[in-house]
């Protein structure tokens, strides 16, 4: 695609973390950008998900994409406002048994391989840094530079940016189809140079082909316990059960917030689009919770909710240009993700789109590479 | 009807209360009007008296986050209010 | 939780207030199993509090001896979390009670889940010593002394004069009563209950305990201060205001049902209570609702609804002479809503910095009259702290129109080690 002149048109159908960040940063390059929600700002999943920015290593793509992202989280940081509520409480990745325990020094190694601060931590270190964990845990690998926010209070200071670049963000425009250059919304059709499809899980009605299936998730919150979680805390676990595509999973990740108040999760599980509490494997999730941290069995649990996470099948998500449409790209598929990708995300989409070498290599998260492929089964 | 007395400890001091009274009357009776702080640090209170607000909680015994509204008064309990953040 | 109950029973009751121990005794002298799960520290509810020390009203005490001369189980300070339904069409209902957890199955459910005051913000509400009016009755029963204290009562409705007697027969030095509807409206429902000596017998007996404090209509509180606890208050009525010394400021105004059980199990709402035909059944089968969440109408309406919900659950027809008490009371309850219904003046004496969400600490100008309810709740975190809502979600009802957001367990903060003990249903749709 090449370069533009200042004035054009973007839309950006979806106003949720992902979408905001796209808009900010092609209104930074000086296009005149439309932000389409059907609902609202944050609307969904990113109202419901647990704000973190993580740096991930399940593969050296996944690496290198969330290591850039946290990085862009906090040069974005002084232009983020109270409501993002964001903390760099670090994150803890927690050690069980002897096998994970000597994992820790190659995903330290790993770390430092794509310039991301970490530190095996012993036993006696993990204690005193957390003393609400079960005091039996071999150790952990501490991350200091991840952090968490609140990503409602951080899409509405995204989409700041937007109107200050001149953009724009309508509410309750539920845009039924995506065109070639550009969307339908009610009986209007939109133009526009760029569409950028990031409407999450929903994504694949717009752009029918997108491997990306709703994977169900609960989080809980306590009532306010100062200090008893410093950190954001994941069970070495964790990779597993985001990875395998079994019917249900559950695995400890816990996050402090400012207040401290305990975000508890997680859960997965594939049913569609059914929203409503599994009690069962609620149960085993905070039974997983307590566990590993017995501190949180005398909290009090104030609020549970479920939400859905835009999952594809190879665990990467969806970025760049889908051919098939004329100027469509696509921003999608982040499944627990999407909070500390959406920053790059955007950024390699916006790169691409001026001509620019993009920081990372993109290709792996190419949309195009899904039609390359035998198509995958439906997800029950 | 005389009412049994006797004390129990609220940050670290005896306070005499009646027996029954639960821990929310007990320690308004006492003149102790401040239970919490809010999330913004505000000096907060009981308010409705009957467990639907959460502004009289405290820590009782160990145990934090107890509507004192709805815990009555027993003999060796200790009581703490107050704490920033909580 | 150290150890877990299980309770099974044919009719399990909500709420141990006038309602609930109506509905318990009428079902349980039918022969049937009948379990009783209330909040409290024993049976009564707000309006039949014991006094510390002291009698409840004789008639709390007949009903509730007769309730402990039935094999009705009652568990008081157990908090009802959640309600599901087994693939049986059974109900079964998670409570937490002091430390342990506590399920209970039962084939017909009675939710008589009673009342909340309705706060509205005003400057320096969030003060210490700033309390409801049944919050300031809860108080004084259970033990807290207002000998000496300088008292304002204000805000609307019924409760304010029965809680101005108590609290200066208990040594409260009173210096008004302040009542936000017009006089013309409270003459006008104080001369409806000609058709019930007793409540005028009652109403007579009240004004009299405090004939020296000033009763004022049309007068209501605009805004509290102090520094570590209320100091002073000022009032107004519309005309000039005056400011009062004061140490108990109790503000409420109204009464809000407590829904959160029914929506949370699907009964339909309709117009802010719950939707039941004439046998107090709710729109969802097996489930009755007797007392305020049906329509905030008093004791005596309350009662009936219980007895008649009790009756109705154990399959028994019923009396003739029940239901049309309950449509003579429910005559008094339209009459209350037209006497005391709010003035806009109170639903809009928040300042800009003044705290609307207590919980959260979120202030007037940081909502958006503009947004829905839920973008509200989610941009400024309103309602999702421990009080779920209860507080400035009435408040924000009135103020800005937003209706509340669905219900999910759990409908009360429990203790996470609730969750954990055995479960025994899958999450079915009632």
């Amino acid at each position: 695609m090449t370069a533009r002149a200042s004035g054009s048109d973007a839309i950006v159908v979806g106003a949720g973390i992902v979408g905001a960040s796209c808009a900010a940063a092609l209104s930074r390059d000086g296009w005149r950008v439309t932000v389409l929600d059907r609902a609202f700002a944050s609307a969904g999943t990113t109202s419901v998900g647990m704000g973190h920015v993580v740096v991930m290593d399940d593969s050296p793509e996944q690496l290198a994409l969330t290591a850039y992202s946290a990085r862009l989280w906090r040069e974005l940081r002084p232009q983020l406002t109270k409501r993002s509520e964001y903390d760099a409480c670090g994150t803890l990745w927690i050690a069980e048994n002897a096998e994970q325990l000597a994992a820790l020094e190659g995903k330290r190694a790993t770390y430092a391989s794509a310039n991301v601060r970490a530190e095996v931590i012993d036993s006696r270190a993990l204690r005193d840094a957390e003393p609400g964990l079960r005091t039996d845990l071999l150790g952990a690998l501490l991350v200091p530079d991840d952090a968490v926010i609140y990503p409602p209070g951080a899409t509405l200071d995204l989409l700041d940016l937007v109107k200050q670049n001149g953009g724009a963000v309508r509410d309750g425009a539920d845009v039924r189809a995506i065109v070639d250059h550009g969307v339908v919304v009610g009986s209007e059709t939109l133009r526009a140079d760029v569409v950028v499809n990031a409407a999450g899980a929903a994504a694949p009605a717009l752009t029918p082909g997108l491997p990306i299936v709703p994977r169900k998730g609960h989080l809980a919150i306590t009532d306010r316990y100062p200090d008893m979680c410093r950190h954001q805390i994941v069970e070495l676990g964790y990779l597993t059960s985001a990875h395998a595509m079994t019917s249900e999973s559950v695995a400890f990740n816990v996050q402090p917030r400012s207040t401290g108040q305990i975000l508890i999760g997680s859960s997965r599980e594939l049913v569609g689009w059914d929203a409503s509490l599994n009690r069962a494997l609620l149960q085993q999730m905070l039974k997983r919770a307590a566990d590993l941290m017995p501190a949180l069995r005398d909290t009090s649990i104030i609020r549970v909710w479920t939400g859905f996470r835009p999952a594809t099948p190879d665990k990467l998500p969806l970025i760049g240009a889908w051919e098939q449409s004329a100027g469509l790209w696509v921003a999608g598929g982040h499944e627990g993700l999407g909070i500390t990708l959406s920053l790059a995300t955007a950024q390699l989409i916006a790169d691409q789109i001026a001509g620019r070498k993009p920081v990372i290599d993109p290709s792996p998260f190419s949309p195009m590479r899904v039609l390359l492929q035998i198509p995958v089964e439906a997800h029950s | 009807m005389t009412l049994r007395r006797f004390d129990i400890m609220v940050n670290g001091k005896p306070v005499s209360v009646r027996s029954g009274s639960t821990v929310a009357a007990a320690l308004l009776s006492a003149d102790q009007s401040t239970f919490r702080q809010s999330v913004a640090g505000e000096l907060r209170g009981p308010v409705c008296g009957m467990g639907i607000c959460y502004e009289c909680r405290v820590t009782i015994n160990d145990v934090a986050q107890q509507r004192a509204c709805l815990r009555v008064v027993e003999s060796g309990m200790r009581v703490e209010t107050g704490a920033a953040g909580a | 939780m150290r150890s877990e109950n299980k309770l099974t029973c044919d009719v399990a009751i909500i709420g141990a207030g006038p309602a609930g121990i109506a509905a318990a005794c009428r079902a349980a002298e039918a022969g049937r199993t009948v379990v009783v799960l209330d909040e409290g520290l024993g049976p009564g509810g707000q309006i039949w509090r014991p006094k510390l020390g002291g009698l409840q009203p004789k008639i709390a005490r007949r009903w509730i001896e007769r309730l402990h001369a039935t094999r009705a189980v009652i568990r008081e300070s157990t908090s009802v979390y959640d309600s599901a339904r087994d693939a049986s069409g059974e109900f079964v209902l998670r409570a937490e009670s002091a430390g342990s957890a506590l399920s209970v199955r039962a084939s017909k459910v009675i939710l008589a889940t009673g009342a909340r005051e309705r706060f509205l913000p005003f400057p320096g509400w969030t003060l210490p010593n700033v309390v409801g009016i049944g919050g300031a009755q809860a108080l004084l029963k259970t033990g807290m002394d207002v000998s000496g204290r300088r008292v304002v009562i204000a805000g609307s409705g019924p409760l304010l004069l029965p809680v101005a007697a108590s609290l200066a027969s208990a040594g409260a030095k009173l210096s008004l009563v302040a009542e936000q509807a017009p006089s013309a409206k409270v003459r006008r429902f104080a001369t409806s209950l000609w058709r019930r000596p007793r409540t005028l017998v009652q109403a007579a007996t009240l004004r009299s305990a405090f004939l020296r404090t000033r009763y004022a209509m049309g007068t209501w509180v605009t805004s509290a201060s102090g520094d570590e606890a209320v100091r002073s208050v000022t009032v107004t009525n519309g005309q000039t205001s005056q400011a009062l010394e004061c140490d108990l400021l109790c503000v409420a105004f109204g009464l809000v049902p407590n829904l959160q059980i029914a929506r949370l199990i699907g009964c339909e709402v309709v117009n802010g209570v719950v939707k039941v035909n004439a046998e107090q059944e709710t729109t969802v089968a097996n489930m009755y609702c007797a007392g305020e969440p049906t329509g905030v109408g008093g004791v005596d309406l309350a009662l009936v609804e219980g007895e008649i919900a009790g009756i109705a659950a154990v399959g028994l027809s019923i009396p003739q002479g029940l239901a049309a008490m309950r449509t003579a009371f429910e005559r008094d309850m339209k009459a209350l809503d037209v006497a005391f219904a709010l003035r806009p003046e109170v639903t809009a004496l928040a300042q800009p910095d003044t705290i609307v969400c207590r919980c959260e600490d979120v202030r007037l100008r940081d909502f958006n009259p503009a947004w829905t309810s839920r973008q509200a709740k989610l941009y400024t975190r309103a309602g999702m702290g421990p009080c779920q809502a209860r507080i400035c979600g009435a408040a924000l009802e009135c103020m800005m129109g937003w209706s509340p957001d669905s219900v999910r367990p759990p409908v009360e903060p429990a203790r996470l080690d609730a969750f954990l003990s055995d479960h025994q249903v899958t999450s079915t749709a009632s």
